[in-house]
């Protein structure tokens, strides 16, 4: 009796000697996620030298001329030698991504802000916030510039357009979700409408501010370029046009690269400010 | 002046009646509840779901305005949130984006006063939290979550404290804990406490009178005072008559139940052959 007891006793105290042997192999692969990561790194960087050099190779090999695609080596070329001439329409890019999605996204956040107080006001706004969110900008250009010329307001008032609805869509979802619990705390306090919003409301709307801010960036992105690419003389849009109706190909690519770059960096800003401002959800 | 004020309750509730408007019409959630709480006494309300506890402890707070009736504190009409009242409610509702001290924090930033350090610190400590200021609440157990809930509702020094079934959510370990605790601070300094709970062990251990609510509309069916000494030991807790006030409790709510729905009580007899 006493026997048979000891026997799945022991095979018990070997059965969590084999427990503690598996989560001793755990955390020997929890400490190799920075190898792992290194070799994911590595990885990248591989694939992206054989598709570069794969497609430089490809493109020698069955002597596709430069004006239906330039070989990657001569686009790294022509950033490098006209970066001097991209850079002042580069400059005035992001002015205008900078001005108008600044004031697209404060207008944004702040009618957001208000019209969730007043659940009325907000049922009659939400369809044409939507058209603005759903209708292209762009479409408005050549209308603005008819009325504003080529200048800087025509491209900054899309750009304000185009970012200001999608900020302020997601914005509203943020400070509509109310946790009823957490304002009764508040107001256990004593607190304000006022200090119940900065206190209560807007942390808690916080990550779906910054899901609001980044993708509204890319949207006045695309906005600023297309615009650029309508009318007027300067501008990484005008330059896409103008290169390509040159013909100077590794000149455009160029452009497109810069472009692309500029998307990541705005991606990966609001990335990072969303991971230290609102890491806290999820 | 101290004479009047020896006799006057602590909280008063004269006939208190909430009226909530729906969709299908008025719903009467509480009706003419009438209770009196002595200064540091520790009473509890229990009863079935739904028949108004929540409302009625709300409406002592000043969080919920009552249709009728009015709420007294030391004598004076309770029309709003109060600085002398401190709430621990159902959840910790910590507030996730602030780490625990931040949190902490939180109460004197809405009244604009200077946190007490010495006391919140001596409070930490009792509580076992102290050293995890920086943490976020998500990296906190439940039970501490809930400790934390305590000290932040205590920070201020209230004279009252209103728990809305304050330990509901948390094991019955860390509960018995939580209860032990809560015994522990209010022997050292004696605090008003009205105390919603679903636990009729935790209502008799923590209180000096247990108030039983009947079912929707809640009235006061009922009110038991809880004669043991304190601290309550375990022994005090396992003697005979601990488990006659549980029983008696417990038929008074389940009993009122039953009458709710007739069914139950015609099917139930029937034997299983």
């Amino acid at each position: 009796m006493s026997e048979n007891d000891a026997i799945p006793e022991f095979k018990r105290a070997t059965g969590a000697g084999s427990e503690v042997g598996i989560t001793g192999g755990m955390s020997a692969l929890a400490t190799g996620p920075g190898i792992r990561s290194v070799s994911e790194v590595l990885a990248i960087v591989l694939v992206a030298v054989v598709i570069i050099g794969g497609t430089e190779l490809l493109l020698i090999l069955f002597h596709v001329p430069q004006y239906v695609l330039p070989r990657p080596s001569e686009i790294a070329v022509a950033l490098v030698t006209d970066f001097p001439l991209i850079a002042p329409h580069l400059g005035h890019t992001l002015v205008e991504l900078f001005g108008g999605f600044s004031i697209g996204a404060v207008v944004g956040m702040i009618l957001a802000a208000v019209i969730t107080q007043f659940p009325f006001a907000e049922k009659i706004i939400t369809p044409y916030i939507l058209l603005l969110v759903t209708t292209p900008m762009l479409a408005l250009v050549p209308l603005l510039i008819l009325r504003f010329g080529f200048g800087y307001e025509p491209r900054i008032i899309a750009v304000a357009l185009a970012s200001g609805p999608m900020v302020m869509i997601n914005a509203a979802t943020g400070f509509r979700r109310v946790d009823s619990g957490k304002i009764a705390l508040a107001r256990s306090y004593g607190a304000s409408t006022l200090q119940i919003f900065w206190k209560v409301r807007a942390p808690m709307a916080l990550p779906m501010i910054f899901v609001g801010l980044m993708v509204g960036s890319i949207f006045g992105l695309l906005t600023a370029v297309g615009a650029e690419m309508v009318g007027g003389g300067f501008g990484l849009g005008n330059r896409l046009t103008s290169y390509s109706s040159m013909i100077q190909m590794p000149q455009f690519f160029a452009v497109v690269l810069i472009l692309s770059i500029l998307g990541i960096l705005i991606y990966v800003l609001f990335f990072l400010l969303g991971k230290k401002f609102a890491s806290w959800e999820a | 002046m101290s004479a009047a004020a020896s006799n006057q309750p602590k909280l008063r509730v004269k006939d208190a009646t909430k009226v909530y408007a729906t969709r299908s019409g008025d719903l009467l959630a509480i009706d003419r509840c009438s209770l009196e709480v002595g200064a540091g006494e520790i009473v509890s309300i229990v009863g079935p779901s739904g028949c108004g506890k929540t409302t009625l402890l709300w409406s002592m707070s000043g969080l919920h305005k009552l249709t009728a009736g009015e709420v007294l504190l030391d004598g004076k009409q309770v029309t709003g949130p109060s600085a002398e009242i401190g709430m621990v409610f159902q959840d910790a509702n910590l507030l996730p984006w602030r780490n625990l001290e931040d949190n902490i924090n939180f109460p004197f930033e809405i009244k604009g006063t200077k946190p007490d350090r010495v006391w919140i610190d001596e409070l930490l400590n009792r509580v076992g939290l102290e050293g995890f200021g920086a943490r976020m609440p998500r990296e906190l157990s439940g039970g501490m979550q809930q400790r934390a809930a305590l000290v932040r509702a205590l920070s201020f020094k209230p004279s009252v404290l209103l728990m809305d079934e304050p330990f509901g959510a948390l094991d019955a370990f860390t509960r018995e804990e939580m209860n032990r605790l809560v015994e522990e601070i209010w022997l050292d300094r004696p605090t008003t406490i009205v105390l919603i709970t679903h636990s009729i062990e935790e209502a008799i251990f923590l209180s000096d009178r247990i108030v039983v609510m009947s079912p929707r509309p809640g009235r006061v069916a009922s009110i038991h005072k809880v004669p043991f000494p304190r601290p309550r030991s375990l022994e005090i807790m396992s003697t005979r008559e601990v488990f006659d006030l549980t029983n008696t409790i417990k038929l008074e709510i389940v009993g009122e139940q039953r009458s709710r729905y007739p069914a139950d009580a015609a099917v139930a007899p029937v034997p299983v052959e």
